[in-house]
């Protein structure tokens, strides 16, 4: 029994690191327009994971996700911009106008503080959303709902402050990244590996988290937050700091999205996208980490093949998979695997015993 | 022995109008096994829950050691406290193992910081060990809470009351739905865990109360109609007339 138990450990970390490594080495069989899909992927895997900590752990359902990863986004692409614009003023803010750069955009010259920006300020926001609305008991669907309102209010403000964002149009025409070219193919390949990179650092710090006994007690608060409560614990701090770090990841992964997409506007943060990360964890399968990293490359792998085929049929394909899932697959493709191995397992037992009944 | 540990005031719990505590005057000594009785809806289980600030008094004091006012602290400062609450229904976590059940429960540091490093100590194991010997489930403490039997989940929420080391221990009808073996078993528990602390029950089961209480307390429409050993209440008229007429003339004709 304890055999076997260290037995699935051990392999499941043999099966993790051979993915990571199979990864890192995805530059040398996949062409460059392959490898630029799949880094692309990969740092919506990266907010799967921290949409999985929040959901699928401790049972919070955001909806509002797409906006934490948009302002991840915007704040690399401002100094994208910046640099683009070799300390000019952008063009869209000529066009509207302005002839200074606006405050705001000041601090975005310095790649680092725009990094950090990129992390702290999802997480701000984040982190005064779920203080208010968790300390004071507001959970459930009534949290979902806001977590919307918080993005039709951003996007709204993003797309009507035209000299300042953009508008509908976005942030795009990038030329360097701390000097070196963003399209050339050698930048583009080190992009993927730090995606790479930091997708391994976010799972393994996650699965540490989760596997210890903070794992249990996030477990202990989605299944019964008011009984945590008798137990002694304060379930708001929890979920508060959970909601907060799985901000800062979605802002991360917004950060490593733009500079291998090269574009971000209002409609690739928005309901419909915030919606669609969380279909990733669900099909994937929630509350498995693996699952939601999983999720998110076959979806978008899936997407990327039917619209260059059928463009318009997408968004009906992905509404009837949501409801198939939901349906069919609560626990996601992790379930399957979870199932086809418990009917091993049994099978297993069932040939022992034979043999023990043949010997007797 | 004769210092009270924990003292309600003139508590009144009112739901929008009707009170299902009214005026009560309450008061827990250490170091007995204390029972609450009293018909359906005379505010037993009320009386728990203001205890525990599952529900907030109106008004009145409640007062822990006869110093630290609690009707003002929320539900895991009480806990901090040294006041722990079993419910009537099981309310264990189903998709965690009986060990960590027992591990999220133990009283340690709970706030987010010290969980963020919280490692096992040897102790820490030895007292989980101990736990589920006292209680038996070592046999089954890999599996799933959810898989286990009615009577081994009753067990393992005391377990997990237990594991928080109160002073005060608050269960609400523990015995419900337990078979004659495993109530003998709850018993004899109760006595043991009552020779350190207060430990208050509410039960309905007559047989049961006679055989473990020190002190009964019979509770009818929010307040406390009389409070003495089983042998007072079986003998006083009041309670007689309001509640015991059936029940426990049935038993002691028994
Ligand atoms: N949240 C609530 N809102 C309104 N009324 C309530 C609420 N909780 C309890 N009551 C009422 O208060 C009264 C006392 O309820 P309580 O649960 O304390 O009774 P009890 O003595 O535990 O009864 P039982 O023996 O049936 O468990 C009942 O009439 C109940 O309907
Ligand atoms: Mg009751």
């Amino acid at each position: 029994m304890q055999n076997t138990i260290y037995q699935k450990i051990w392999s499941q970390r043999v099966i993790l690191n051979l993915i990571f490594l199979l990864l890192l080495a995805a530059p040398l069989f996949l062409s460059d327009f392959r490898l630029n899909l799949l880094g692309k992927f990969l740092a919506f895997a990266i907010l799967a994971i921290g949409l999985d900590l929040l959901w699928g752990y401790t049972g919070v359902l955001s909806l509002g996700h797409g906006i934490f990863f948009g302002l991840g986004a915007y704040c690399m692409a401002m100094y994208l911009k910046l640099e683009a614009t070799g300390g000019g003023l952008p063009d869209f803010m000529a066009w509207s106008g302005m002839s200074e750069l606006p405050l705001i955009w000041i601090p975005f010259q310095y790649p680092i503080v725009a990094i950090i920006l990129g992390i702290l300020l999802p997480a701000i926001i984040a982190f005064m959303l779920g203080y208010l609305t968790f300390r004071n008991r507001i959970s459930g669907v009534y949290f979902t709902i806001l977590s919307q309102a918080l993005v039709l209010v951003v996007v709204t403000l993003f797309v009507g402050s035209q000299n300042l964002t953009g508008g509908s149009s976005g942030l795009t025409n990038f030329n360097t990244f701390f000097g070196f070219s963003v399209n050339s193919a050698t930048t583009q390949t080190a992009f993927y590996i730090i995606t790479v990179i930091v997708l391994g650092l976010v799972f393994f710090l996650s699965r540490k988290l989760v596997k210890g006994r903070f794992g249990k007690i996030l477990v202990g608060i989605r299944d019964g937050e008011n009984r945590m409560r008798f137990l002694g614990y304060s379930p708001s701090a929890y979920k508060t700091f959970i909601y907060t770090l799985s901000a800062a990841i979605a802002g991360l992964a917004g950060m490593l999205f733009v500079l291998q997409v090269g574009i971000i506007s209002p409609t690739m943060i928005g309901i419909i996208p915030s919606i669609e990360m969380v279909l990733w964890v669900a099909l994937g399968g929630r509350g498995t980490l693996i699952g939601p990293v999983i999720g998110a490359v076959l979806v978008n792998a899936a997407k990327t093949g039917f619209s260059e085929s059928y463009p318009d049929i997408w968004t009906y394909f992905l509404g009837l998979l949501f409801v198939l899932v939901v349906v069919f697959l609560p626990k996601g493709i992790t379930g399957l695997f979870e199932k086809w191995n418990d009917r091993r397992k049994k099978q297993d037992v069932s040939s022992s015993v034979e043999v023990e009944k043949s010997y007797s | 022995m004769s210092q009270a540990v924990l003292k309600l005031k003139k508590v009144i719990v009112d739901f929008s109008g009707f009170k299902a505590i009214n005026q009560l005057d309450f008061t827990v000594k250490p170091n007995c096994v204390h029972f609450v009785i009293g018909p359906n809806g005379a505010g037993k289980t009320t009386l728990l829950d203001v205890i525990c600030a599952k529900t907030k008094a109106t008004t009145g004091e409640i007062k822990l050691h006869s110093t630290k006012e609690l009707s003002k602290l929320s539900e895991d400062q009480i806990v901090h406290q040294g006041i722990s609450r079993k419910f009537q229904a099981p309310s264990i976590f189903q998709n965690l193992s009986v060990i960590d059940n027992l591990e999220i429960a133990m009283k340690q540091k709970k706030n987010l910081f010290s969980m963020m490093k919280a490692k096992w100590t040897k102790e820490q194991k030895k007292k989980i060990n101990e736990m589920l010997e006292l209680v038996g489930l070592k046999e089954v403490k890999g599996q799933l809470a959810g898989s286990l039997a009615h009577g081994q989940k009753q067990w393992l929420e005391i377990a997990m009351v237990l594991m928080q080391e109160p002073d005060i221990v608050l269960l609400d009808e523990p015995i419900a739905g337990m078979s004659k073996k495993e109530r003998d078993k709850t018993g004899e528990l109760i006595t043991k865990i009552a020779r350190d602390r207060a430990v208050l029950i509410v039960e309905h089961d007559m047989d049961f109360v006679k055989e473990y209480a020190d002190i009964v307390s019979v509770m009818h429409e929010g307040q406390l109609l009389f409070e003495g050993s089983m042998e007072e209440v079986q003998n006083d008229p009041t309670v007689r007339e309001v509640y015991l007429g059936r029940k426990v003339e049935e038993n002691v004709v028994n």
